[in-house]
């Protein structure tokens, strides 16, 4: 479905990311872990176009979308929960979903956003409030939200779990696995390695801007490598 | 009433009529800077274009022998409007965008210098000179004693209330109810998620300048029509009272654009009621650089308190 090739990423004179292949495969949850730094962030923004990969490819249903602008490679299919959440504050719950569907029609919309708030009953108690006021797991369950208005058929998550209490994370992993039950595919970047890659298909361990391992979920959940670098021991 | 007190009601109208076409112009700065923060200096030019195309489409349509003033009224308007909104696009499109991404003053120094250049390209073909229109709606409605004082409230004035009022409406309601308005609010909170959520954030851009430009027009016409005369040079005054009064609200605040619109008009009459009236710039600005010590952001321009 997705399909990374060698991709180089620089900011300026810096270069973020090297030679970085990843291949996810149609209703799979793939994971990419990684210290601080380590270029996860950059990886996933790339895939959106913001910055552009200086040289690579990245192909998205058999359509190469690495030199197409953000806005137009957002609307393939494809949805991102960025890093630290990013949700309109000064906007209603209502507002937030809808922006995340602006290029559906309406009636398409508001059969999706039927669905988010199931999936979410959270936000429709909180559906006039604005954002900037609900609590951090509110926010990141708004912004997935969000995500999935635009009924996307590969979802990037970029550290959905952070800053939040390990009860909200649980929720969310346990949100995470039932859109892949829908038939959602999961690109998820964390940190919080343990709990991805024990929901993953498989993943991917990025250092220094390098993939250095891939193996399935349970394999490298076990590797010792892994374990030493990762999952504290 | 007494004599003062009607003296400093008839001020405070004044005051109000000037502060709301004030308020006008800096919506444009304000929704500019609320996007894309940038100080868009080329903006008074925008409303000086406005001033002269309705001067010009009213002199031509009176010379061709039209005389029903609404309709002479609205169709400058409608002009007016049309190739200042052109205007808008155009300068963002020529001198903005390029330069997206780059340093903060490197915009900056391009809307200087496309000000410059509209101001002399107008001036080439329209002349440096006063431009003069007789006035086109006179008489108003007079209160009070007339051995003492009198307060008028002419037609203009009110005409000017009217269509600024008017105007605001639609804006706040373009703004907070539909699909386009509620694109340019998330575009002023995150540019980068807006183009994230598969939104063209440039055509978003791109209204605003418009949106702005069509204010600006307006206020190029009730101001033209209460003065009586424009030049190549009106809008730099303009430009700098909108931007000031921008700032005074609150800048990237549309409500705080309108509140420093009307707050800058009326101390501004109210200086002249009791000053020389070359005290009312002082007055003015001074009043800008005091309310920005305590208040840095602006009147209204607080910002809102995140919970993370």
């Amino acid at each position: 479905m997705l399909q990374i090739n060698n991709v180089n990423t620089h900011y300026g004179p810096i270069q973020a990311l090297h030679d970085v292949s990843i291949n996810i495969e149609e209703g799979e949850i793939v994971t990419l872990i990684g210290a601080n730094g380590a270029g996860k962030t950059t990886l996933m923004m790339t895939i959106c176009g913001d910055p552009q990969a200086s040289s690579g490819t990245v192909t998205f249903c058999g359509e190469e979308i690495n030199k197409l602008n953000t806005p137009d490679i957002m609307r393939k299919g494809l949805a991102i929960v960025p890093e630290g959440r990013r949700v309109f504050s000064g906007m209603t719950v209502e507002e937030n979903l809808f922006m995340g569907s602006y290029f559906r029609s309406k009636e398409e919309a508001q059969k999706t956003a039927a669905h988010v708030l199931e999936l979410f009953p959270r936000l429709e108690e909180r559906y006039k409030q604005r954002a900037g006021t609900m609590s951090g797991g509110e926010q990141q369950m708004l912004a997935i939200g969000r995500a999935l208005m635009s009924k996307p058929r590969l979802l990037l998550l970029d550290e959905p779990s952070l800053g939040l209490a390990p009860i909200i994370i649980q929720q969310i992993f346990d949100i995470i696995q039932k859109l892949r039950d829908e038939g959602v595919t999961i690109f998820l970047v964390e940190q919080n390695a343990n709990q991805a890659l024990r929901i993953a298909d498989r993943g991917y361990v990025l250092e220094n801007g390098r993939v250095i391992k891939t193996d399935s979920g349970a394999n490298l959940l076990t590797d010792e490598a892994v374990q030493q670098a990762y999952l504290g021991g | 009433m007494s004599e003062f007190s009607l003296y400093l009601l008839q001020q405070l109208i004044n005051g109000l009529t000037i502060g709301s076409t004030y308020a006008l112009i800096a919506i444009g700065y304000t929704m500019v800077y609320g996007i894309i923060g940038m100080i868009n200096f080329a903006h008074g030019e925008i409303y000086m274009i406005g001033s002269y195309v309705t001067f010009i489409v009213i002199a031509g349509l009176v010379s061709m022998g039209m005389v029903s003033l609404p309709i002479i009224l609205i169709i400058a308007l409608v002009i007016a409007m049309f190739i200042a909104s052109t205007y808008g696009w155009a300068v963002e499109r020529v001198a903005y965008r390029p330069l997206r991404g780059s340093n903060r003053l490197i915009p900056l120094i391009s809307a200087i210098g496309m000000s410059i250049f509209l101001q002399n390209s107008v001036g080439i073909s329209q002349g440096f000179r006063d431009v003069a229109l007789p006035p086109m709606i006179s008489g108003g409605w007079a209160f009070g004693n007339p051995a003492d004082f009198e307060v008028t409230v002419s037609y203009m004035q009110v005409v000017i209330f009217a269509v600024t009022f008017v105007t605001m409406t639609a804006l706040t309601l373009f703004i907070s109810k539909s699909r386009m308005g509620r694109a340019c609010r998330a575009c002023a909170e995150d540019l980068g998620m807006t183009n994230l959520l598969g939104i063209n954030t440039n055509k978003v851009i791109a209204l605003t300048f418009i949106i702005g430009a069509a204010l600006a027009a307006i206020a190029g016409l009730l101001l033209g029509l209460y003065y009586g005369v424009v030049n190549p040079f009106v809008g730099f005054i303009a430009g700098l009272k909108a931007f000031t009064a921008a700032v005074l609200g609150g800048i990237g605040s549309i409500p705080g654009a309108v509140l420093g619109g009307l707050v800058l008009g009326v101390t501004e009459a109210m200086t002249a009621a009791f000053f020389p009236s070359e005290y009312k710039d002082v007055v003015a600005f001074g009043l800008l650089i005091t309310i920005l010590l305590f208040r840095p952001s602006g009147l209204l321009g607080k910002p809102e308190i995140e919970k993370v």
